[in-house]
Order: structure tokens, then C-alpha cells, then sequence
């Protein structure tokens, strides 16, 4: 285990660095925020102060050294536009994401589990071949355009929901109605597939004669069995919502991490968006590690031991998009 | 995909043909020569007998030729202001046909508009998933050939660009370059390219090890004339497939780009930036992003119904499911539970 953590540590530690020193020089290259934040009459004295108070007149080689230095002290800076500390900020906005992100998995899963399933024991069958449409249907609607006409039909028209917010139950309604259909379109499919191939193996058979019933041999043989390839399309997409769901986030006003990415982005407030592109980097590395024990939870014939050759299967598994996973007959 | 991974190195050592289509390749030099003989003609008769798939390269084809002629038949009536027919309804024959779907409150025709914006669409996602794709996958394929350094460098570069925040990039190159559709081409295929990349390596690793590129190398061929004739011809199906599903998935993004307001900047129009420009009048003219966004979901499911087919008819050991004669249900039922 801690050789496999050792491990991972090393793999990511690079691509998470090159990341940072990344934003870091592509924010500053958005321009002057003092351009922004100071009146269009500021004198040049004002913007020299300006610049010298959040210490942007230094080089860039310095103002990174710097930055990295407050960071191993848990010294992320302050933001340009509310002064407190960009750490503060971050933190208090990623809860709203996660609690969306979470919901949104669970409920994906749950459903995408039970109609496909229900899709691959009858293969070709009507509910399949209709379970298969609405899937890829699901999966090809842009969030903003659903967001937008769910909006226009339950908010506007109906009055059922509000348009924003996060205020009582009906608030989560809509975002997670808009977010729910990517992942469970992908996921339907995923597990369709790895269903039909799971029930034509001959340990069903097997089971099946045994005098196992049908909803045993679906949920204990089968489905544990089909979980795996539907587990890393799963994970890939939950990373995805992590990342924050920034369009849906700023149409429904959701005070999660897109959000305050996008505006950090948008305000030049450079502490902020280097603290919240740390924070989601750091919970993706997390949940990497849950996915990973959830293999050998699953598999045991996967242990963390075998790290190395599980992402290398995994890197082959993940290189099609969620989309096309496997679909045998 | 798994699925095609191990089925299609079947092709390549055993001379068998596993289409009952006919064609009976002629003594195949290698996969591509076989290939192309036997599929081109094939391919098209069997997208013909299924009605899914069909009917998605119709409309992708329609959308295609909306874009290359329809701005010079309606580019007028796009930018054509008419205060009189300001927000007017759809489908209200009174209006004359160009008003068929309604007009935004300028009183520009939302048809032509729409019809403009299908050009701007298509030239940022073509080039962006060609772009991507050529460099991805050749990328792919010789770092998968190679092994050891090369492989991993290539890995870890994807990594970063994968886990690089690609709104940001976004802001950056609009705010120091120009937001030229150039410019978001470059954006879209710079972060799609870990995909190719990815799924190429992947699959020419595992080529690497196959007794014909075992063979190939045997005789002395070097490693570039290898990849080219030997491993090159049996991942582009596979690549071609994911760029279909690509062309999906850039399509929104450059919608989603749009939306934001970092994409596509007015005069010009794309469908996201339509969606985008219609969303404060949601409640007074539903119809100004009710249509563009359909124009999206259209197109898209459009290329994921051409994608599941192509996935299918691309592996050798999976066509005979499209071409089983006499069987036509069997053939009709098979793309919809294959969808991907």
C-alpha cells in the first residue's frame, strides 16, 4: 500500500507541477489587472503602486518563487478582489461542488445501472434498442442549451422550481436534472455493454443451472463482473464534475469551484484561480486512489500492489472517451 | 473499444477474410492494401441497408451543405434588419418563409442566422478534430511503437494537458492573441489531442509485440516505413471512429466556449453563441435559442449514430453483423444495440 501511494505520489507530482507553474505564467500573460480594478483616470503613480502593493511589479521568475514559498508555508495569497485569503475562498466554494458533483454520481450510477442492465437482458429487444437512443441522446445534449430550456420550461412557464440559487430542495432540482445526463448517458451504455458480455460468459450458465434465480445471477454473477469497465468511465466523469461544472454552475448561480474559476479568470484575480486549480488538482489525486481501491474492492484479482499494471490497464481503458466504451455483443 | 483493440490485430496475420460480403482480397501486401480493396466499395452499400446510420450521414451531409452554400443563398437575410418583423413567432406561414422560425428583436430572420452560424460552427470543429487527430495519432502511434522514454514523456505530456484547466487557455489566447476562429481551432485541437494521443499509443504498443511487425522488422524494415505500412493502416479505423465522436464533443465545447462569452465573439455567429444571445429573451422569444440548441442535439447525435455504426462496420471481425444476407431485421436491429 505504501509503495503504491509512493508510487502514485511520484506519477503525479510532475503533470500537477507543470500545471501550476503553468497557470501561473499563462494568468499573468491575461493582462494588467490593475486595468481593472483601478479607475479609468488612475494615474501611472497609482498603477506603480498598485502593481508594487500585490507585488506584480517584480519579475516573473520572482513573483513564482515567492508564490511557491508562501505555498509550502499554506500561504496561498490573498484575492485582488475581496482581500481575504485565496485559500478561504476556495475552500468555501468547493463543498457546493461537491455535494453537487455527489449527488449527481449517485443518482447517474443508480439509474444508469438499472436501465442497463434491464437494456442487455434482452439484447436487440424494444427497451434495449430505445434505452440505447435515449442514451446517446442524453449523452449529445449540450448542458448550457438543456439548462436553459429547463429553465424556460420548469421555472418560467411552470413556476415549480427556481431559476437560482441554492436555497431549500427545489434549487438542486435543475442542476442536477441538467448535469445527471452526460454521466448516465456514457454510463447506460458502459454498462450495457459489459452486461451483454458478462451474461453470454459461461459462469452464467453455470449459475443458471445451478437453479440460481434471475435477479441472483444478474446482481451477484453478472453485475460484479460488469461493474469494472462502468467503475473507470464512472471515475473519469466524476473527475470531470470535480473539475467544477462551470457552465451549469454560472447559469444557475451555484456558488461552487467553476464559478469562482471562471470569475478568477475573469477579474484577474490570480491568487484565487492558483488556489482553486491546486484545491481540484489535489481532489482529483484523491480520488484516483479511491477509484484504485475500489478495484480490488471489486476485483480481486487487482490488488494496489500491482499499481503499475492496473494504470497501464487503466490508460488503455481510458484512452476512448466515456462514450465509446466497450460494445460487444 | 477494448473489444476492437484485441479483435483488430486479427486481421492483420491470418490471411482469412472474415467478410461473407465477397470481395476475395488478392494475395493483401499488408493490412492497408486489404483494406482498401475490400471495404471501399462494401462500406458505403452497407450504410445504405442501415437505417440508423443512414439516416445520420444524411443529416451530417445536409449540415455540410448548409455550410458550404447556404451563407451566400441567405448571408443577406442573416444581417437583414426589419423592425416590423421584430420578435416575431415561428411556423406562422403569414410571415413568408423566411420568417419560418421566428425573428429576433431586430427583426433579423433566426432561419438565416441559423444557416450562417452552421459555417462558423463546422470551421472551428472540422479543422479542430482533423487537426487533433493528425497530431494525436501520429504521435500516439510512434510513441507506442518506441516504448520505453518516448512512451512515457508522451504519457506525462497528456497528462498535463489533460489536467490543464482549458478555460483559462481559453481567456488567455483571447485576451493576448486575437479570438480569431484561428485561434479557438488551435485551443480546441490543442486539448483534444491526449485523446488520439492516448488511444493510438495504446493500441500500437500492443501492435508492437504482433508477429507482422515482428516479421517486418525481421527483413530490416526501419522503424518509420513500419509504422507507416504496417501499423498505421490497422489504427485508423479506430482513430477515425473516435474522431467521429470528437467531432461531437468539440462541437459543444466550442458551443460551451461561445456560451460563456470566450468562444466565438459577434458579428460573427456560431449555434452556442446563438443559444447564448437568445438566453435574456428566454421568456419573450423562446424560439431564438430553442432552435440553435436543437441544431446542436441534431448534429450530434447525428455523429454518434454514424460513430456506432463506423465503430461496427471498420472491424473486420465485427462487419459480417452489417452484411448477414437475407436477414434484414437481424441487420436493422444490430446498430441500435450497438450503439457504442
Amino acid at each position: 500500500m505504501l509503495t503504491y501511494l509512493r508510487k502514485r505520489i511520484v506519477s503525479s507530482a510532475l503533470p500537477l507541477v507543470v500545471v501550476i507553474v503553468g497557470v501561473f505564467a499563462l494568468a499573468r500573460l491575461t493582462g494588467n489587472p490593475a486595468s481593472l480594478y483601478l479607475p479609468l483616470n488612475a494615474t501611472d503613480q497609482m498603477r506603480a503602486d498598485f502593481a508594487a502593493r500585490n507585488g506584480l511589479d517584480q519579475p516573473l521568475l520572482v513573483q513564482m518563487a515567492d508564490y511557491f514559498g508562501g505555498v509550502l508555508q499554506l500561504d496561498f495569497g490573498t484575492s485582488l478582489r475581496t482581500g481575504e485569503s485565496a485559500a478561504a475562498m476556495a475552500l468555501r466554494a468547493f463543498p457546493a461542488t461537491l455535494q453537487l458533483a455527489a449527488t449527481t454520481m449517485v443518482i447517474a450510477i443508480v439509474l444508469a445501472v438499472i436501465v442497463g442492465s434491464w437494456a442487455a437482458l434482452k439484447p436487440n429487444g424494444i427497451a434495449d434498442r430505445i434505452c440505447s437512443f435515449v442514451s446517446m441522446a442524453a449523452a449529445s445534449i449540450p448542458d448550457f442549451w438543456l439548462a436553459i430550456v429547463g429553465i424556460w420550461v420548469f421555472a418560467i412557464t411552470l413556476g415549480w422550481v427556481p431559476t437560482s440559487g441554492v436555497a431549500g430542495a427545489a434549487a438542486w432540482v435543475l442542476p442536477i436534472g441538467t448535469l445527471v445526463m452526460r454521466p448516465f448517458g456514457a454510463l447506460v451504455q458502459v454498462v450495457r455493454g459489459a452486461m451483454v458480455s458478462a451474461l453470454a460468459e459461461p459462469y452464467i450458465k453455470l449459475a443458471r443451472s445451478k437453479g440460481a434465480s434471475q435477479s441472483r445471477v444478474v446482481t451477484r454473477h453478472a453485475l460484479r463482473n460488469a461493474a469494472a469497465p462502468a467503475l473507470t468511465v464512472a471515475g473519469d466523469l466524476t473527475v470531470g464534475l470535480v473539475n467544477g461544472a462551470v457552465v451549469v454552475e454560472t447559469i444557475f448561480g451555484w456558488p461552487g469551484i467553476g464559478k469562482l474559476m471562471i470569475d478568477s479568470i475573469l477579474q484577474r484575480d490570480f491568487a484565487v484561480l492558483q488556489a482553486c486549480v491546486l484545491l481540484t488538482a489535489l481532489a482529483i489525486f484523491v480520488l484516483n486512489i479511491v477509484i484504485d481501491l475500489l478495484y480490488a474492492l471489486l476485483d480481486p484479482r487487482v490488488r494496489p500492489a500491482s499499481a503499475a499494471s492496473r494504470r497501464r490497464a487503466k490508460a488503455s481503458r481510458a484512452a476512448v472517451p466515456a462514450q465509446s466504451a466497450p460494445a460487444n455483443a | 473499444m477494448s473489444q476492437t483493440t484485441q479483435d483488430l490485430p486479427g486481421t492483420g496475420p491470418d490471411g482469412t477474410k472474415k467478410t461473407p460480403a465477397g470481395h476475395s482480397a488478392t494475395e493483401p501486401a499488408s493490412p492497408a492494401r486489404r483494406e482498401a480493396k475490400s471495404t471501399t466499395p462494401n462500406l458505403f452499400r452497407l450504410l445504405l441497408r442501415d437505417k440508423f446510420a443512414c439516416s445520420g450521414a444524411v443529416v451530417l451531409f445536409v449540415v455540410l451543405l448548409t455550410a458550404a452554400f447556404g451563407p451566400a443563398l441567405m448571408g443577406d437575410l442573416a444581417t437583414k434588419q426589419n423592425l416590423l418583423f421584430a420578435n416575431k413567432a415561428p411556423f406562422n406561414p403569414a410571415n413568408g418563409w423566411e420568417y419560418f422560425l421566428g425573428s429576433d428583436s431586430l427583426g433579423r430572420s433566426v432561419l438565416g442566422r441559423l444557416v450562417v452560424a452552421t459555417r462558423t460552427t463546422l470551421l472551428v470543429a472540422v479543422p479542430a478534430v482533423a487537426v487533433a487527430m493528425l497530431i494525436g495519432s501520429l504521435w500516439g502511434v510512434w510513441a507506442g511503437y518506441h516504448r520505453g522514454w518516448r512512451e512515457n514523456a508522451s504519457m506525462r505530456i497528456a497528462d498535463v494537458i489533460m489536467s490543464f484547466p482549458s478555460l483559462l487557455l481559453a481567456v488567455v489566447v483571447l485576451y493576448v492573441f486575437s479570438p480569431s476562429i484561428a485561434n479557438i481551432v488551435l485551443i480546441l485541437a490543442l486539448t483534444r489531442i491526449p485523446i488520439y494521443l492516448r488511444t493510438a499509443r495504446a493500441e500500437s504498443a500492443e501492435l508492437q509485440s504482433r508477429t507482422f511487425v515482428d516479421a517486418a522488422r525481421t527483413f530490416g524494415a526501419r522503424p518509420n516505413a513500419i509504422i507507416v505500412r504496417h501499423v498505421i493502416p490497422v489504427v485508423t479505423p479506430t482513430i477515425l471512429t473516435l474522431a467521429t465522436l470528437e467531432f461531437c464533443y468539440v462541437m459543444l465545447a466550442e458551443s460551451s466556449l461561445s456560451f460563456l462569452g470566450i468562444g466565438i465573439q459577434p458579428p460573427d455567429v456560431s449555434w452556442g453563441l446563438l443559444v447564448s444571445q437568445g438566453r435574456q429573451y428566454l421568456q419573450t422569444a423562446w424560439w431564438l435559442s430553442i432552435f440553435p440548441g436543437l441544431a446542436i442535439v441534431i448534429t450530434a447525435i447525428s455523429a454518434n449514430l454514424l460513430a456506432a455504426w463506423l465503430r461496427i462496420a471498420t472491424d473486420p471481425s465485427q462487419r459480417w453483423r452489417l452484411a448477414v444476407p437475407g436477414r434484414k431485421k437481424l441487420i436493422t436491429r444490430i446498430p441500435a444495440k450497438e450503439s457504442k
